[in-house]
């Protein structure tokens, strides 16, 4: 596994705007683009309008983040990722950002978050999504967590998932 | 899957150009042709190693809401939950964990307001607690899987 360089800075202030024709885009292509030699003037097709006008919009929500990528995503159970720990940790609150992306450095982490405590069962406040082929990978895996928190790591708990009970991604309509 | 295709799992997990023929303008670099490529991305859904191909969009960045909630859930009653919170549809994502908090999900709505209440829905509705446990600040996105 390896992990693209940047980190992604939380963004605050209003959602960008969206129009009607940008949401019909969305819509019609949530569920993926089509596998067609021009996949963008197909969606143009669908929408009765340019393809241009399809690729612009498209680029636009790129380059404002509202897409984060566009690509392929792998279902990684089929490939051989079976294994999957969400690692959580409770860590001193005044020290959760500088933890937070530390740990989100780690080329296994593939999504580190602060998240609420609920006192008393609940202690956690820093969630890292750790994969690997198997526990004893994870677990080592987040022996390196540990090792990197040190003192900070007041302690943490390994939750592996065991069913997925649905998995629809998001809609919108 | 054979070494093309853990090529192109590897090499399209992200950068998919927009262009006329996207398709054409990454098949070069990965040996094949246009059509190879696509027969491939085909076969690649339909087994199911690819789970979509397309826009991940931001879903906060679409003007609606998500969270990560989680329950504890006894055993002998963990099926009859599962199946009535994966009856709203607003749970995008649901996951059985091995914890006493054991039943984690991800509401997507499409208003912040709407998080609040779908909760407290699924409070009363299962006669369970609720846990919300939303994002408060993001500090990785960004892995990519090798096949």
């Amino acid at each position: 596994m390896s992990t693209a360089p940047a980190l992604r800075e939380q963004r605050t202030g209003a959602a960008p705007v969206l129009d009607a024709l940008d949401r019909r885009i969305i819509v019609a292509t949530q569920e993926g683009l089509p596998r067609a030699s021009r996949p963008y003037h197909v969606i143009a097709g669908q929408l009765q309008i340019s393809a241009e006008e399809v690729m612009a919009r498209l680029q636009r929500m790129l380059d404002a983040g509202i897409i984060r990528r566009i690509g392929a995503v792998p279902n990684h159970y089929a490939l051989g990722y079976r294994a999957n720990g969400m690692s959580v940790w409770d860590v001193p609150d005044g020290r959760v950002r500088e933890l937070g992306n530390r740990i989100g450095e780690l080329d296994f982490v593939s999504h580190c978050y602060h998240r609420p405590r609920h006192l008393p069962e609940w202690p956690y406040n820093l969630f890292a999504m750790v994969h690997g082929r198997d526990r004893p990978e994870v677990e080592a895996k987040a022996a390196r967590i540990a090792t990197l928190l040190g003192t900070a790591d007041h302690g943490h708990a390994l939750l592996y998932s065991t069913r997925i009970l649905k998995k629809t991604g998001l809609r919108i309509s | 899957m054979d070494a093309i295709d853990r090529h192109i799992v590897n090499d399209l997990q992200g950068g998919f150009p927009i262009c006329e023929r996207p398709y054409a303008a990454i098949s070069a670099r990965l040996g094949l042709s246009e059509a190879d490529l696509i027969r491939r991305l085909d076969a690649l859904l339909d087994r199911g190693t690819l789970t979509r191909f397309g826009p991940m969009y931001h879903a906060e960045r679409l003007g609606g809401a998500l969270t990560l909630a989680a329950m504890k859930i006894p055993a002998g009653d963990f099926e009859r939950v599962a199946e009535i919170v994966n009856g709203f549809p607003e749970v995008a994502h649901n996951y059985a964990r091995e914890h006493a908090f054991n039943l984690w999900f991800v509401l997507a709505t499409e208003t912040p307001e709407r998080i609040a209440e779908v909760l407290a829905q699924i409070g009363t509705v299962t006669g369970y607690p609720v846990y919300n446990m939303p994002k408060l600040e993001e500090y990785f996105v960004g892995l990519r899987f090798e096949a």
